[in-house]
């Protein structure tokens, strides 16, 4: 049979049309000429579509010593149908109308289930389904169309304003701004020009660029995305136990609820033997437990796959449950608190000193060179002549016929001023490189650089300990220099001095003290440290996800990315403890109700109503976890 | 006072509650299976019928190893397996087989379980 479940819904339900119209005539005394025939007929034909084979499954179940859902939706079904089929013969009221409902409801949750469990896993595949097609790829000389997936490493490819770059790779020439929302979160456009890198599935937004293909096919960063939140999706909870040890023993035990509903409704309550078998039957199709093992995979699936979206990789659904617990978070200090470049604080001297600085720096590569450079912008710069590094001391060169210099004490000839002097201690108490420049023999002012905290830093920080976690900064810099960036970011604890392969063991020391720790990193240069802490922050660099080393994986390289993570976590989470704790309740609450245990209240719940709840429960538990789809980022405070 | 039928009914139901504990808690052992050589690799065969038959499949250590899924199911739940400890969740399929390779490049044991965690098996590397 190749009949979806939907359509076996649709089929079952207009079979069923005829048995609703006389249950709503019912009240009013009206019998359809032949109704009982008509019910025998239709639900025979619904049980053979549509409830086979749920019997056949359970069946072959049974012959294992296993139960499940199918057992208790073929005994419900079964003991109705088959008891109306012996009423009928014997001239008592039949009941087609539970076995028949009972079976389109169940129909119903299970297609209802298949669909949005297709639409969870679709988010994910849609994903890679926003690659381009196809790229123009040099070959021979000149620009021709191919298919995508028949670019190779090494293959020069254009891409032109509003085209999606193919696959991974390295500009050569040209520059724009790529929106890259699709792959890291970062929702505005990034500068891209020649030595960087392009991520495939990325949009072009403004200029023309020629890249070397780098990674094609599986290698690219967004299949490897889609990898890694597959098989996050397809992963365990440790919450999830709980749910595995009950469900081997949650049916049989069911089974034998009925059993006990019907004894004492018949023997002892001396009910007639059709109210105690309905009774008996609404406990079976209750207790159905599909919500509670929907629970956990489907937010699992959603979560993962959202979270993705916004840049945030979940390992899998411990690191989800351990993220939700964590007390302290531990940052690396270089590249992850600062932006691990050294940049321009402090210009001290003549109005001159950056301009002369600036140009004599054009021509070096030395990091602080650079950062002089760059603070520098737009500032209009003097032809160099006689350029000379002088290699640990600094540069120098002539300008405009002057001799000038920019570089450390080692570099001078000269005394220093007093007051530049006081200046410069100052500074370097604080921690900074301090740079003297001299223009025509004479000291006309010094630069300080330092590694300065990334420009959000402080935000992040003090959002964290608003929600109550605790922050340390770990490093293996100086505690001067250490102290001084985390006053700037408002981290209360430092540990600096700390050697690379004692970083793990400063953790470790904070798990003793029953710290839930989280840390920070950027996954290269501390995977000792991300593996012992219980989860494991990578910050990716937006190029390649560092994915062994992290429980959870940042796309940008962007330390509110923390923030985020943890937030998200904390609602997948919280998702699934909703989800189990529903699933639980309609269980506990529902064998009861169906047990006819408050029929004296007047709570009666028929079979048909029980194959209604059921279906309902399965629903609402996928839409609760279908609803994580709409968890945006929190603000920093 | 009750009637004879209350009194068969409550021996009959006690009867049928002893059945069922003794039937499904009842010690088992499970049925394994040794998987197939073919050729250079190793194939295990489960067939998904109310359950995964065999429950248990042995793999030898070292040889590359697939298991093909033999949908005979039509219910919603057993329609997909996933090994968590592997990340691999796959739909299965009525028309043909689906594959799965498993890695036996140590010896490990993996469970595998339907869309709901309902019904388990388990693939022993050894």
């Amino acid at each position: 049979m190749k009949l979806s479940n939907m359509t076996k819904f649709w089929i079952s339900f207009v079979l069923a049309i005829p048995m609703l119209i006389q249950m709503l005539l019912m009240p009013f005394h009206f019998m359809f000429p032949g109704h009982n025939e008509i019910a025998l007929v239709t639900t025979t034909l619904i049980m053979g579509l549509a409830a086979f084979p749920y019997w056949r499954s359970a069946w072959q179940a049974f012959k294992k010593h296993a139960a499940n859902m199918n057992t208790l939706i073929a005994l419900g079904t079964s003991a109705a149908y088959f008891y109306s089929i012996f009423a009928m013969l014997t001239h008592r009221p039949v009941y087609f109308e539970s076995a028949a409902f009972v079976t389109v409801f169940v129909l119903l949750g299970d297609a209802m289930e298949e669909k949005m469990n297709h639409n969870a896993s679709q988010a994910l595949s849609a994903l890679l389904k926003l690659q381009a097609k196809s790229a123009q790829v040099s070959r021979a000389g000149h620009f021709i169309t191919v298919p995508v997936a028949e670019v190779k490493p090494g293959d020069l490819i254009r891409v032109r304003p509003g085209e999606k770059v193919p696959v991974d790779g390295i500009i050569v020439s040209g520059s724009t701004d790529l929106d890259e929302s699709l792959v890291t979160g970062e929702s505005m456009p990034v500068h891209k020009q020649s030595k960087d890198h392009v991520i495939g599935a990325t949009l072009n937004t403004t200029g023309t660029f020629t890249f070397k293909a780098t990674q094609v096919g599986a290698d690219t960063l967004l299949a490897q995305i889609v990898d890694f939140v597959k098989q996050a999706q397809a992963s365990h909870a440790p919450i999830q136990n709980l749910t595995d040890q009950l469900s081997h023993i949650f049916v049989p035990i069911v089974i034998m609820i009925a059993i006990i509903t019907f004894v004492i409704w018949y023997s002892i309550l001396a009910a007639p033997l059709v109210k105690s078998l309905l009774f008996a039957i609404s406990v079976m199709v209750i207790a159905c437990p599909c919500a509670l093992g929907l629970a956990t995979p489907t937010a699992l699936m959603v979560g993962t796959a959202k979270s993705a979206k916004m840049g945030v990789l979940i390992k899998n659904g411990e690191a989800l449950q351990k993220a939700s617990q964590i007390t302290t978070l531990v940052f690396d200090k270089t590249g992850t608190i600062t932006k691990g470049e050294p940049a321009v604080t402090d210009i001290i001297g003549k109005p001159e000193v950056l301009q002369v600085a600036a140009s004599l720096e054009t021509a070096s590569e030395h990091p602080l060179a650079q950062a002089i450079v760059r603070r520098a912008g737009s500032l209009q710069l003097s032809p160099v002549t006689d350029f000379k590094a002088v290699a640990g001391k600094g540069v120098t060169g002539q300008l405009n016929g002057k001799d000038a210099a920019i570089g450390s004490t080692k570099l001078l000839t000269e005394d220093l001023p007093i007051e530049l002097k006081q200046e410069a201690d100052t500074l370097q108490q604080a921690a900074k490189t301090v740079l003297y420049v001299s223009l025509n023999q004479k000291i006309i002012g010094l630069i300080a650089l330092q590694d300065t905290p990334k420009n959000n830093a402080k935000a992040v920080m003090s959002t964290l300990a608003k929600r109550g976690f605790k922050t340390i900064m770990l490093t293996g810099d100086n505690p001067a220099v250490a102290t001084q960036i985390a006053q700037q970011v408002g981290i209360s604890e430092v540990l600096a001095g700390v050697l690379p392969t004692d970083k793990s063991a400063k953790i470790a020391a904070l798990q003793a003290k029953g710290e839930k720790v989280a840390f920070v990193g950027d996954g290269i240069n501390d995977a000792p440290a991300l593996s012992t802490a219980d989860i494991g922050i990578a910050m990716g660099s937006g190029t390649d996800i560092a994915i062994e080393s992290g429980d959870i994986v940042l796309m940008q390289d962007d330390l509110a990315g923390v923030v985020k993570a943890l937030a998200l976590a904390n609602k997948t989470f919280n998702r699934i403890k909703l989800n189990l704790f529903w699933a639980l309740i309609y269980n506990t609450l529902g064998i009861p109700i169906a047990a006819g245990l408050f029929v004296s209240l007047g709570f009666v719940l028929s079979p048909e109503l029980a194959g209604l709840a059921m279906a309902f429960s399965s629903i609402s538990v996928l839409l609760s976890s279908l609803a994580l789809n709409r968890m945006k980022p929190a603000p920093l405070a | 006072m009750m009637m004879l039928s209350q009194w068969l009914v409550l021996i009959i139901g006690l009867l049928l509650i002893a059945f069922t504990a003794w039937w499904f808690f009842g010690k088992r052992h499970s049925v394994s299976q040794v998987a197939d050589r073919v050729g250079s690799e190793q194939i295990g065969r489960i067939t998904v019928a109310g359950g995964y038959s065999p429950e248990t499949l042995v793999f030898k250590r070292g040889i590359p190893a697939t298991i093909k899924f033999d949908l005979r199911d039509s219910t919603a739940c057993l329609s997909e397996v996933s090994f968590s400890q592997l990340g691999i969740k796959e739909k299965l399929n009525r028309q043909a087989q689906t594959e799965i390779s498993i890695p036996t490049d140590k010896v490990a044991e993996f469970n595998f379980a339907c869309g709901m965690n309902m019904f388990h098996g388990k693939v022993i590397v050894k």
